[in-house]
């Protein structure tokens, strides 16, 4: 019989608060296999390991049954426990008494007796585990970033300075992304452009980096080191390579359209350039609003062209790309003015969101930099700013802090002064978040030099009366409702996620969390992976966060990817499902309900053929299989059929 | 198409102008409404704003008796029966063991009532299901654009969980009514408080909110104002008519329920409607656009 030693920690009190430790260990002394039991505090400590190594060391184990958390936070650690003491790590399993044990149970005895049964199943798994030998796949050091936002533009740079090759991927014709919308940016309000369009300059140039702008991943398969990417480049009406980016078309187009860059304050042409410093300097048209394409009259564009670049192709292209890795910084959006009634549901000019009013501050926005409204031009003399707008309100809107808006209101307030000396800035605020290195400070400078005017409490509702916003609200400290006639007023609407996260993320097969912010494989220690191996998060796609947040998320995401890469093989996982091929028939059910095209019917042979790195070990083949002949390494059907035995006491 | 109605004791006293009009515009739209019989005041708000189950047994027994009509679906004209009936349902529903309590209390009745078997509309959703064209194809007066302020005041879309449409900006009574040749106004109190049964211990409370919500509704153009609850109605049109003899600038709008227009436009007599009730008289507007 198999020597196997069984650990138990006490992870702090987290287990031993609920699980009685030394009962349990009483209970399994004596259980079949055990030859060693041990418990301790903190079991993935250095002291906690060197126990685990000397008792193999020791004692001659052949098994180790690691009694702790989940799998998904420590298997990996003990793993290259039992490994560095010369035992095959396969050999090394899991009970999770914690997670799915002392954290979801109050009751000490019914806790413990449950943290028994997990064990003594798990136990019955060891005894008949076998060694098992990665599977060495080689890498493609090639990455793929998509979207194209600061966190996107960072990630690339780091990437493609490390020395390896980065396709950056964005939809919108231009790179940049939000922050190419800012006007100043806190707490130093350096101008926004001026940081970002060096870096997006520097993107374009970089040898390592090909840029496919105006395009979207449609198709995603193949695993870590080696996936296969299918890109659409979206239909331009033109071809790229030809022209020049004089810009000639989009001053003699004469189709007139609301500009999305402006947050729709300033006009674009149907063939356009989204801002003056795209990047790459190159026009798309609009195939929806383009007379040309909607009447076969006009075609100005092409007449003036003088390189003759504009063919109204609406052909879209597919390409194919391979890459080793993949970087998800798809960004955000924020929560639309048309779906709050409250506040006039989009139908008040002069109520606007954040990034309208960064248009309206920017220097090469609409109004070129002066604070003026979208009704009627006019300089706003009282201004409301409101936070918190449908964050931090879990029975009406969304229920988590937008983490931003605190401090950009701030900065908007403080602008607004900048400009408009005589005007008086009025903040409503839930509680100021200001923390980050100098945002405090930014905050009282608002407050005390700029005069801006906090008040503590909620708007109920704004409406529009003669020329001016009424904001009905409630000032919380003085237990006073408050009603302001305001010129305008600017909300600080919750950050969400972009749209067509959650096809993204389905062709990616990484999880978003229940607002659809990306999931990441542990919220304190592996902050910038998915649970998908090979593909990494960055920026505002996981959560709300501001600029310096994302660019170090960035950089920890192009680090991890050049740590992948600087690997000369990549090991897959060897918990496979192979074929006995004594027993298959080569019926072919399980070519049908594998979900990663790893197997295939040879028919010569009558047999089915494994791909073993496709294989992700997810076990629907062996639950399909007839006859029992696709069997998983380590999950055998006598290893589940002697765990549940054990589960309802008839092990043993 | 048949349903239960269940009136509710103002709409056979001081709101008789709401039944007469409602029942005859439904006729006219091919919709049976059927008194409950034997029924019993809805219990009223208070029933909601206590934990105490007696004061859920009036609206219960209400729902008893619609179950024992045979018909699941219960018809209310008031926003105030809508709303507590509509809530004791969810509330039994949702506390199995209260439920239970209920029923065992109520060891006379015959039936007992679990939750979902009634499904409580209100008159507004009502002739918001009719389909628009056969509604436009009722209507043989023409409004001439009749400006209108479009009132839900609270009941009617709160608490959410009851709520009739969007609880922030309702637009049931817009819809019903351009399709019936009206133009709605922009009017952002139309979910504002009428301040309810303040007006018997804080009258100044609920005068203020009148003087608010008619200000707001004037300035914005409407020529009159239109609702669909019997409270709003007394206080909209009462306190108006104290806060005009007050301060004669007060320009007063009259009040009326929506269905007592469009009876109107759909070729109700418009004598059906007992205008004695008014205290803001609505006959003058209603003259000036060629609808009496
Ligand atoms: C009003 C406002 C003011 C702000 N002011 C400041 C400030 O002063 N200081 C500060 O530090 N932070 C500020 N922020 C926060 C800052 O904007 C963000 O931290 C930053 O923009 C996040 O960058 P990102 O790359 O994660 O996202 P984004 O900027 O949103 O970039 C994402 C990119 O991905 C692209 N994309 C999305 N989906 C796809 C797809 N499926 N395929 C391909 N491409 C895709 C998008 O088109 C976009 O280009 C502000 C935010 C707001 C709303
Ligand atoms: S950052 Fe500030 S304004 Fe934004 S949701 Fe959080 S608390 Fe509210």
């Amino acid at each position: 019989m198999k020597k196997i030693g069984v650990f138990l920690c006490h992870c702090g009190i987290n287990i031993s608060a609920t699980v009685d430790i030394e009962k349990a260990m009483e209970a399994l002394k004596d259980y079949p296999g055990v030859a060693h039991i041990e418990d301790y505090k903190y079991m993935c400590s250095d002291p906690g390991q060197q126990l685990i190594k000397k008792k193999i060391k020791d004692l001659g184990l052949d098994g180790v049954v690691v009694c702790a958390c989940s799998p998904t936070l420590h298997e990996n650690t003990f793993r290259l426990t039992v490994k560095a003491a010369g035992m095959n790590e396969y050999k090394m399993e899991m009970a999770n008494i914690r997670e799915q044990c002392s954290w979801v149970h109050k009751d000490k005895t019914v806790a413990t007796e449950k943290a028994i049964k997990i064990i003594k199943s798990v136990i019955e798994k060891a005894r008949l585990d076998e060694a098992l030998d990665p599977i060495e796949v080689d890498i493609t050091r090639k990455a793929m970033v998509i979207g194209a936002g600061v966190a996107g533009i960072q990630t690339a740079l780091n990437i493609a300075n490390s020395g390896y090759e980065v396709i950056l991927v964005e939809r919108e014709p231009s790179i940049g992304g939000k922050m190419a919308q800012l006007s100043e940016t806190f707490p130093t309000l350096d101008c926004s452009q001026c940081i970002l369009t060096p870096k997006m300059v520097e993107v374009s140039n970089h040898p390592k980096i090909k840029l496919m702008t105006y395009s979207e991943v449609v198709d995603v398969s193949g695993f870590v080191g080696n996936f296969k990417v299918k890109v659409k480049r979206k239909a331009t009406g033109l071809d790229w390579d030809v022209c020049n980016g004089c810009g000639l078309c989009t001053e003699k187009c004469p189709k007139k359209l609301p500009s999305e860059f402006d947050q729709g304050l300033g006009e674009r042409k149907a063939i356009y350039r989204p801002f003056p410093q795209a990047v790459p300097n190159r026009v798309v048209i609009d195939f929806e609003n383009c007379t040309y394409m909607q009447s076969g009259k006009c075609g100005i564009c092409q007449k003036v062209c003088p390189v003759k670049a504009i063919d109204f192709d609406k052909e879209d292209k597919f390409v194919e790309e391979e890459v080793g890795a993949i970087i998800c910084a798809t960004g955000f959006e924020t929560y639309s003015v048309k779906d709050i009634p409250e506040f006039g549901g989009g139908k008040l000019p002069d109520v606007v969101d954040g990034l309208t009013f960064e248009r309206i501050l920017s220097a090469s926005g609409p109004t070129g930099g002066e604070v003026r409204r979208p009704s009627d031009g006019k300089v706003p003399k009282d201004i409301v700013f409101l936070e918190c707008v449908c964050s931090r309100d879990p029975e009406h809107y969304l229920p988590y802090c937008s983490k931003v808006c605190c401090m950009y209101t701030v900065k908007h307030a403080m602008l607004y002064k900048h400009r408009v000396h005589d005007g008086q800035p009025y903040v409503f605020y839930m509680d100021m978040r200001t923390g980050g290195k100098g945002y405090e400070e930014f905050y009282q400078r608002a407050a005390e030099e700029d005069k801006v005017v906090f008040i503590r409490g909620k708007v109920s509702k704004l409406y529009q009366d003669d020329d001016k916003i009424v904001v009905c609200g409630v000032d919380t400290l003085s237990n006073e409702t408050i009603e302001i006639r305001a010129d305008m007023v600017v909300l600080a609407t919750a950050i969400v996620p972009s749209k067509g996260i959650r096809e993204l993320t389905k062709l990616l097969k990484i999880q978003i969390d229940q607002h659809g912010f990306l999931s990441e494989a542990h919220p304190k220690l592996r902050p910038v992976e998915s649970l998908t191996a090979g593909v990494y998060l960055a920026g505002c796609a996981q959560s709300p966060r501001d600029i310096p947040d994302t660019v170090s998320q960035a950089s920890g995401a192009a680090s991890m990817v050049c740590t992948l890469f600087a690997n000369e093989k990549l090991k897959h996982e060897p918990i496979i499902v192979g074929v006995n091929e004594d027993i298959c028939s080569g019926c072919g059910i399980c070519t049908v309900v594998c979900p990663y095209d790893a197997r295939k019917t040879n028919l010569e042979k009558k047999l089915v053929e494994v791909n073993e790195v496709l294989c992700e070990g997810c076990g629907a083949c062996a639950a399909a299989c007839p006859s029992g002949a696709a069997q998983q390494n380590n999950y055998t059907d006598n290893q589940i059929n002697a765990m549940i035995k054990a589960i309802l006491g008839k092990g043993g | 198409m048949e349903i239960s109605y269940y009136p509710g004791c103002t709409l056979k006293t001081k709101a008789i102008n709401f039944e007469t009009s409602a029942l005859a515009l439904l006729e006219k739209l091919d919709v049976k409404a059927i008194e409950l019989k034997d029924w019993n005041c809805c219990g009223v708000m208070f029933s909601q704003s206590q934990d105490n189950l007696m004061k859920q047994l009036a609206p219960i027994r209400t729902l008893i008796r619609a179950k024992e009509s045979g018909r699941d679906r219960l018809l209310t004209l008031c926003s105030m029966c809508y709303n507590t009936l509509k809530r004791s349902a969810l509330f039994i529903q949702e506390n199995e063991d209260k439920r239970d309590k209920i029923n065992d209390f109520m060891d006379l009745e015959e039936t007992e009532y679990f939750g979902n078997e009634i499904e409580v509309v209100n008159i507004l959703t009502l002739l918001d299901e009719i389909d628009k064209d056969k509604l436009k194809a009722s209507i043989v007066k023409d409004a001439k654009d009749l400006k209108v302020a479009t009132y839900y005041g609270c009941l009617l879309t709160r608490p959410k969980e009851v709520a009739i449409d969007n609880v922030e900006d309702p637009q049931i009574m817009e819809n019903l009514l351009e399709a019936a040749g009206c133009k709605p106004v922009y009017f952002p109190f139309k979910t504002e408080c009428c301040a309810s049964f303040q007006v018997v211990s804080r009258k100044d409370i609920a005068r203020e909110r009148t003087r608010k919500i008619v200000d707001s509704a004037r300035k914005n153009g409407a020529e009159m104002i239109l609702l669909a609850c019997p409270l709003c109605e007394y206080n909209l049109d009462k306190l108006q008519k104290e806060l005009h003899e007050e301060d004669s600038t007060f320009e007063t709008l009259p009040v009326l329920y929506v269905t007592q227009l469009l009876a109107i436009l759909a070729g109700v007599d418009p004598e059906i409607n007992d205008y004695s009730k008014h205290y803001i008289d609505p006959r003058p507007v209603l003259e000036r656009k060629g609808l009496l």
